[in-house]
């Protein structure tokens, strides 16, 4: 009927009792511990984005978000795949093209962006407005973006379907990795956008 | 401007546009040491907003203030101690 011992609160471990002083005690410490590890901010942020597009509008949103993010402190993997090669591949980035077709906001009708050199003609009047706004070019923020740290990763599946060679990128770029690398990094992000 | 701080260096980002204000800001800002200001001079008003929301999101600088004059916007960030 009577409290087994006087010394019951002390002990490690009750079987069939209630939980001990000390028991308890470790538990809040171990929580605490946990709970300190969780919401540590010591660790970076990290974002994650998917660059699939090759054109010369898409190719702006990837870089300017990776070299903003690093500004902000952020770890940033950028994982290109298919057409978002391009914008690692050091002699097409210079030429990506802006489609006459296809997008209803262009100053041009579809029929007639269809015609032949079309094409060329939007991209150099949309590389002339570039120029003037002194917005930067794809290449310089590729290259800011690598001196401040963003992991820029090619698809080795699509650099072989391609026909591309891992020396065609620019200096920095890892080549190697596959979707598993890039889902991995997406679980550990705190941002993650497809491009 | 008032002169409740000093400027230890001062960059120049006129004519340029978005993302570069705020990346060539955080490069700038590294090289100071603690407690130093930067001055930022821009002409993108898109910078008012941005170098802003950057401070505020970023650990170790903080927005000591802003100005608006002749086309010129002027930021002035303060390196603080890392945590």
């Amino acid at each position: 009927m009577s409290a087994d011992s006087p010394v019951a609160d002390e002990s490690d471990v009750s079987a069939d009792g209630p939980p001990s002083r000390a028991e308890l005690a470790a538990r809040v410490d171990e929580l605490e511990a946990a709970l300190d590890e969780a919401t540590a901010e010591d660790g970076a942020k990290k974002m994650s984005i998917i660059a699939t597009k090759g054109t010369l509008d898409m190719a702006y949103p990837p870089l300017i978000l990776a070299s903003t993010a690093a500004a902000f402190g952020y770890d940033v993997t950028v994982f290109h795949t298919f057409w978002g090669l391009d914008i690692l591949h050091e002699e097409r980035s210079k030429r990506l093209k802006l489609s006459s077709v296809g997008n209803p906001n262009m100053p041009v009708p579809n029929v007639v962006g269809a015609l032949p050199g079309m094409d060329r003609v939007t991209t150099r009047l949309m590389e002339k407005r570039i120029a003037d706004n002194d917005t930067a070019s794809i290449e310089e923020l590729l290259e800011t973006s690598l001196d401040m740290g963003v992991e820029f990763q090619a698809c080795q599946m699509t650099i072989d379907l391609m026909g591309y060679d891992e020396d065609d990128f620019y200096d920095g770029v890892t080549t190697g990795v596959g979707a598993a690398t890039a889902l991995q990094d997406m679980a550990d992000s705190d941002i993650q956008l497809l491009v | 401007m008032s002169a409740e701080y000093d400027i230890a260096e001062t960059l120049d980002v006129k004519g340029e546009s978005c993302p570069m204000p705020v990346v060539k800001t955080k490069g700038a800002v590294d090289g100071l040491a603690d407690g130093e200001v930067l001055e930022v001079l821009a002409t993108d008003p898109g910078s008012m907003s941005d170098i802003d929301g950057w401070a505020s999101g970023t650990a170790g600088v903080e927005l000591v203030d802003q100005t608006e004059s002749d086309d010129t916007y002027r930021h002035y960030v303060r390196k603080t101690e890392q945590r």
